[in-house]
This record gives C-alpha cells, sequence and structure tokens, in this order.
C-alpha cells in the first residue's frame, strides 16, 4: 500500500517547523515517529497536501533531569523512556508503560509527543503521564503555553493541540518519597494496544493511609481519563484490600465506555474496575 | 527527492518520491529482495531491517526518513559463507518453516540478543512479539533464539 503523493519537509528548527505547517493552513501534519500516522497514510485514512518531519530538528529528542523531576524531547522514543535509568528511577511508572507498548520494533521508532499528539484513545503513555500530572510546553500558537495533562486529552484523536502546535517538551515531575506505582492493562493480543489500561500512583504515610493517590484509565472511553472518583474515595482511608476494591468500582464513573470487536462497553466497564484493583494493589506492594 | 543510504555497507545515491516507503526502495532500487512484505499494515514484522542499529519496520517508514542512514538488511548479516550465529541458529534448529518471516525473525532477534545477551525464553517471546509466523512454528524460532544467543556468549553444546 502507498500513500497519495504528498509534499516532504524536514525542517532544521521547530520555528522553520511551525512555519511551513502554517503554511498548509490544517492541510499538512507534523511526522514525529510515524508510528501512527504512516499506516494511516497507507490506509489513506489521512491524505496531507504535506508532511512535516521533525526528525531532523536537533535536541528534541532526549531525558534530562530538571529541579523538579524530568523534561523530556517530543521525540524521544519509547525505546529511550523504557531504557532511561532517570526515568526508572524518577518515573518508574513512564518506563515501565512504555516497555509495554506495541514491540521492540514500533518502541524503536513511536515517541513520546507522537503519541500524546495523536492521543489515541487506546494509547498506553497518556494514563501514566495522566497519573503524574505531567504537562506538555506546546509552540506554534500566538504564544508558548503549558497544558497540563488532565486538559491534554480532549476526545478520540483530538488532544489539547491547536492547529500548527507542536509539543516541544514533557515534563514530568518525579515521584515522591514512599509512591508505589503500577500500570495494568488488557492488551490487544494483535496491537498490543490497552482494551483498557490503568495507571496508578499511590502514596501512604508510615501508618498506611493514603495521602495522595492518581489513577487514570486509557482505552475505556473516547480519551484518556484520570478516576477522580477512585482518587476521593481513597484519599485520607486506610488502604486495604477493602477500600481499594470500594476505590476501584468508582473507576467507571463519568467513562461513556466504547465498544468494538475488542471488547463490549459492559466488558470494559468491567476490566476498568478490575484493572483498577490491580493498579492500586500493586501500587500499595511497592510503596517503601 | 535525492536520499544517500548506507545499505550492509555501501553508500546508495537514489531520487525516491516522499511517499516511496523504505521497503519498497530496498526491494524495488535496491533489488534487495530478502527483505519481505507479508502484512504491509506494521503488524507482522517480516519487513524488520536494521536502521542505524535499531530495528525498525521498513513498510512503517519512508525511504526519504532514511536519508543519512545505515541500513542493515538480511544480506548484510552473513560475513562472506560465514553465517551469522543468529542465521546458524535458525538452521540447526529448524527455526524456519516456510521461511517467509525469518529474515524479520533473524532482524529482529539481533536486536534483541544485543540489548540482552542473556534471556530467558519469555524474554524472546516478548522479543518477537512484533513478528508473526504464519507457520506458527514460534517453538524452534525460541529454540534458536536461545542457542543463538548460547553461542553469541561464547558457550558451546
Amino acid at each position: 500500500m502507498i500513500p497519495a503523493a504528498f509534499e516532504y519537509h524536514a525542517p532544521k528548527t521547530l520555528r522553520q517547523a511551525v512555519s511551513t505547517l502554517r503554511k498548509y493552513d490544517g492541510e499538512a501534519r507534523v511526522l514525529a515517529g510515524g508510528m501512527s500516522l504512516v499506516p494511516m497514510m497507507k490506509l489513506r485514512l489521512a491524505n496531507l497536501a504535506a508532511v512535516v518531519d521533525l526528525g531532523r530538528i536537533d535536541g528534541i529528542s532526549g531525558i534530562d533531569e530538571t529541579a523538579g523531576g524530568l523534561a523530556i524531547g517530543p521525540m524521544t522514543t519509547h525505546y529511550a523512556i523504557e531504557s532511561s535509568e532517570a526515568v526508572q528511577r524518577l518515573a518508574p511508572i513512564l518506563a515501565e508503560t512504555a516497555a509495554l507498548i506495541g514491540d521492540v520494533q514500533v518502541r524503536n521508532r513511536g515517541t513520546i509527543g507522537g503519541s500524546v499528539a495523536h492521543a489515541d484513545p487506546a494509547a498506553d503513555l497518556p494514563a501514566a503521564l495522566l497519573a503524574l500530572e505531567a504537562t506538555f510546553r506546546i509552540a506554534g500558537g500566538a504564544r508558548q503555553r503549558t497544558v497540563r495533562a488532565d486538559k491534554m486529552f480532549v476526545d478520540a484523536y483530538t488532544s489539547a493541540l491547536d492547529e500548527g502546535e507542536i509539543i516541544t517538551a514533557v515534563r514530568v515531575p518525579a515521584i515522591a518519597p514512599r509512591t508505589g506505582w503500577s500500570y495494568q492493562k488488557l492488551a490487544n493480543r494483535a496491537s498490543r494496544f490497552a482494551v483498557v489500561g490503568v495507571a496508578a500512583l499511590l502514596i501512604t504515610d508510615t501508618e498506611g493511609t493514603c495521602t495522595r493517590v492518581r489513577v487514570a484509565v486509557t482505552g475505556a472511553g473516547p480519551a484518556p481519563i484520570r478516576a477522580r472518583a477512585t482518587e476521593h474515595y481513597l484519599a485520607g482511608k486506610q488502604v486495604t484490600s477493602e477500600s481499594i476494591a470500594k476505590a476501584a468500582v468508582r473507576a467507571t464513573n463519568g467513562i461513556e465506555f466504547l465498544g468494538d470487536v475488542h471488547g463490549s462497553p459492559e466488558y470494559r466497564e468491567h476490566l476498568t474496575a478490575e484493572l483498577t484493583k490491580r493498579a492500586l494493589t500493586q501500587a500499595s506492594e511497592r510503596i517503601g | 527527492m535525492k536520499i544517500t543510504v548506507t545499505i550492509n555497507g555501501s553508500a546508495c545515491t537514489d531520487d525516491v518520491e516522499p511517499r516511496t516507503l523504505l521497503v519498497d526502495y530496498i526491494r524495488e532500487v535496491r533489488g534487495l529482495t530478502g527483505t519481505h512484505i507479508g502484512c504491509d499494515t506494521s503488524q507482522c514484522g517480516a519487513c524488520t531491517v536494521l536502521a542505524d542499529g535499531l530495528a525498525v519496520k521498513s513498510c512503517t517508514m519512508f525511504a526519504v526518513q532514511a536519508d543519512g542512514a545505515t541500513i542493515q538488511t538480511i544480506e548484510g548479516v552473513a560475513t562472506d559463507e560465514t553465517l551469522h550465529p543468529v542465521q546458524e541458529a535458525f538452521w540447526l534448529e529448524h527455526g524456519l518453516q516456510c521461511g517467509y518471516c525469518t529474515p524479520g525473525m533473524v532482524m529482529t532477534l539481533m536486536q534483541v540478543l544485543e540489548r540482552n545477551p542473556n534471556p530467558t525464553e519469555a524474554d524472546v517471546r516478548r522479543g518477537i512479539a512484533g513478528n508473526l509466523c504464519r507457520c506458527t512454528g514460534y517453538q524452534n524460532i525460541v529454540a534458536s533464539a536461545m542457542r543463538a544467543a548460547e553461542t553469541m556468549r561464547g558457550e558451546t553444546r
């Protein structure tokens, strides 16, 4: 399968990338790792006047430690994230989640910026980024701006990026001491996308009381979402198998469940509660 | 567009359309048909090559993205008449039936074993998650990978 003809641009700077995108007025798209865009172009689900490849821009791939955590370049691959000592130490749930994406070849090419901007409703990284309360630096609009993870994933394949905007950095706060973490997913057997995936970060005090909890669900509905009812229920409570079970069923609140060949809405609803329970359980076991 | 790609040690400069897929460039322009097209939808891994040392599905990359890159295909794996340990192990362990997936399996396993020279069978199975064998000959493919790992570690049977 060969995509329809398009013009190819490989700018050397983000500024050039933005101005090229603008020139095409919505008829061009950014090419990052291409793990979603290239298949879409081959299937002619995306017919573009032009592609703006970020692969030739220096300095937008890599992981830096900052005062508060990590600054990750948008072209950083999933493999770079899963194998990064800094990510494993400061945001281990992100490394663990990245390692469960697709397969070796996909993780070698696919990027964090591409995953976020594409906003596939079943993508893995958004769940971890929501739980970590990551923020995204964005250029290309009237001014640079920062968007919080919980404002980034708007709808299926729709992020908060406006036409012509590009993610320039992903900022991930380091986890606090006594944080447990877990990402649990039921993977589609063929694509390894999440039928449902749940990311959980959990902090308790030395008495076992939950002082902070963040849970996010992907794959269940049109966009990955924080399970705020679960968080509200568990916060301030003793973390036990009973309180986890009661918190987990609340993860389904407010999700408009998808139904497709991989799972009915009822099945995804069941998975959401079950995987939330497993994620919180593993997170609680990892606190230390 | 003019691109220069080093394939199996030879620098090649060619004119390609932006929409030319890397696999079609390798097969149709360079005539290296050892890289197979199985599904053409990024799932089967038969088209896997190493691009700057990274296993990639060459059906999911444009040739222009490989401008300046060093590509290794299955044709560049053996040295003269000497098979690579992964190839040798596929031969000894009957790691192929129809052979269609084999070039992609070999390229992916070279990456997997480079990153993890001492894998478990489970590590190997996870490593080839992006490569499908329609003969379902996975048992012997995994056995081949385990034998190749031993050989590459300098162990003998």
